[in-house]
């Protein structure tokens, strides 16, 4: 059977993990290459390395960190952040990265997506969509850019249908309304757009605790869901979090 | 020597350095019929699209990779690799695959059993009835889970030597004396994928 995905996520800045909340706040959380092979060692399904702040401070993701936590890593790698072309996706990928995760660069210029995927193949290709509700709440909820900096004016549902029409792999779908908060996903907003588009969604920011993993696979009817903050400070492993959740009846990897 | 065949298709980076870290040093990334022929094994990696197997043909390396089998050289074809040890895929209906295994590649369906299925069919999926004879999967516990990520696949035959369910059965790996392949990253796959890997390398 096809098991939810628990995808440890790393935020990067200088070639540290990070963690903010709601984007902002900063705190020091190791190394990447190490907690990574922890993360997987302690049965993450996945692993995210997001350069989180190259976007606007106009630099190339940190290839060296790339190659040196992928030497090893034998579970499935996304690295994003500051991939404006699909020469950047390369240098990427030559470094060890199996996907790639796009985000301000793909609103900038929406035929990237495709660009990477006619060469490295649509599964490589993940869009990130840091999205808020709006006034009328998750109706309009609206995708932000440049690390959750800038509104676009495009509605998320919208986006992430025209991602997947223009050959995305998946959609990591961050509500930065949750974000940081350990209060549980935006479960609302992860079903409309699982809904909407046949590729997979991952569901970020909120987590907190392993019933709401629970609650975005079932509810929300993400594919995966992805943490951070829940990790890095031994709140809990993904062993013990898998095992939660798999006795409140969503398939998992396990043992693993 | 193994030959790792490059025709473009994804980056290879991932089961080169799985492969490294198994043991195995004298690896030759290539696209020369020469070095298939002159190889003591051969993998097939591949993502993305059953077209781009069509360079396999125009190089040379279909014709290779037949006479290599023949003389009994270990063959190893991963995702698109395993496909293209078929007769061919609906993805791509104008491209002829190696036609070593019977049967055509397709897309899951839309639906299954009056429910939505979604495609590509990404994550970790277990093996099922997994062959005791397999040598590929010698030590590989039915029900271990192993990393996909595809919207073709290949049907469930006597070859077949395990078997996922995704909108009904599909071959998760195939295997006829020295001619394997797995639809799984192996090299994605934790434990149970080094486990396949080591054992194709034991071979």
């Amino acid at each position: 059977m096809l098991t939810k995905r628990i995808i440890a996520c790393l935020d990067v800045r200088g070639g540290r993990v990070v963690k903010g909340i709601q984007f902002v706040d900063i705190v020091d959380a190791g190394d990447p290459a190490e907690l990574a092979h922890r993360h997987a060692a302690a049965g993450a399904d996945e692993i995210v390395l997001l350069d989180i702040t190259a976007t606007h401070e106009g630099r190339g993701t940190l290839l060296d960190t790339v190659k040196r936590t992928a030497a090893s890593l034998f579970v499935p790698f996304t690295v994003g952040g500051g991939i404006r072309s699909a020469e950047d996706a390369a240098a990427v990928f030559d470094a060890g990265a199996d996907k790639v995760s796009i985000n301000s660069s793909a609103i900038a210029r929406p035929e990237l997506i495709g660009e990477i995927g006619s060469s490295f193949g649509a599964q490589a290709v993940i869009v990130a969509i840091d999205a808020r509700r709006g006034e009328h709440g998750v109706e309009d909820a609206e995708v932000y850019v440049s690390g959750g900096r800038k509104a676009t004016g495009l509605r998320v549902v919208d986006w992430a249908r025209e991602a997947e029409q223009r050959g995305a792999g998946e959609i990591l779908l961050t509500s930065m309304d949750t974000d940081g908060m350990r209060n549980g996903f935006d479960c609302e907003l992860t079903r409309r757009v699982s809904e909407a588009v046949q590729i997979p969604v991952i569901a970020s920011g909120g987590a907190g605790s392993a019933a709401h993993f629970a609650e975005v696979f079932k509810a929300g009817k993400a594919d995966a869901a992805l943490a951070a903050s829940i990790f890095h400070f031994g709140i809990t492993d993904s062993r013990a979090l898998k095992a939660e959740v798999a006795a409140a009846g969503v398939p998992m990897r396990l043992p693993c | 020597m193994i030959a790792v065949i490059d025709y473009k298709a994804g980056n290879l980076t991932s089961v080169v350095k799985a492969l490294r870290h198994l043991g195995a040093d004298d690896i030759v990334v290539t696209q020369k019929p020469e070095d298939v022929l002159r190889a003591d094994k051969i993998v097939l990696p591949g993502v993305g699209h059953f077209q781009s197997t069509q360079l396999l043909a125009d190089l040379g390396l279909t014709q290779a990779t037949r006479e290599a089998v023949a003389k009994g050289t270990p063959f190893l074809g991963i995702c698109v690799g395993l496909q293209w040890l078929y007769v061919g895929s609906t993805e791509a209906p104008e491209t002829a695959g190696l036609g070593h295994f019977s049967g055509q590649c397709e897309r899951f369906p839309a639906v299954f059993e009056g429910a939505e299925l979604k495609s590509p069919h990404v994550g970790w999926n277990s093996l099922e009835n997994v062959r005791e004879d397999s040598r590929l999967l010698a030590g590989v516990t039915p029900g271990s889970f192993v990393y996909y990520t595809h919207s073709w696949r290949a049907p469930v035959s006597p070859d077949t030597a395990a078997a996922t369910l995704y909108g009904g059965a599909f071959t998760a790996a195939v295997e006829r004396d020295n001619v394997m392949g797995v639809q799984f990253h192996p090299e994605k796959s934790a434990e149970t994928g080094l486990r396949v890997l080591k054992n194709f390398l034991a071979l």
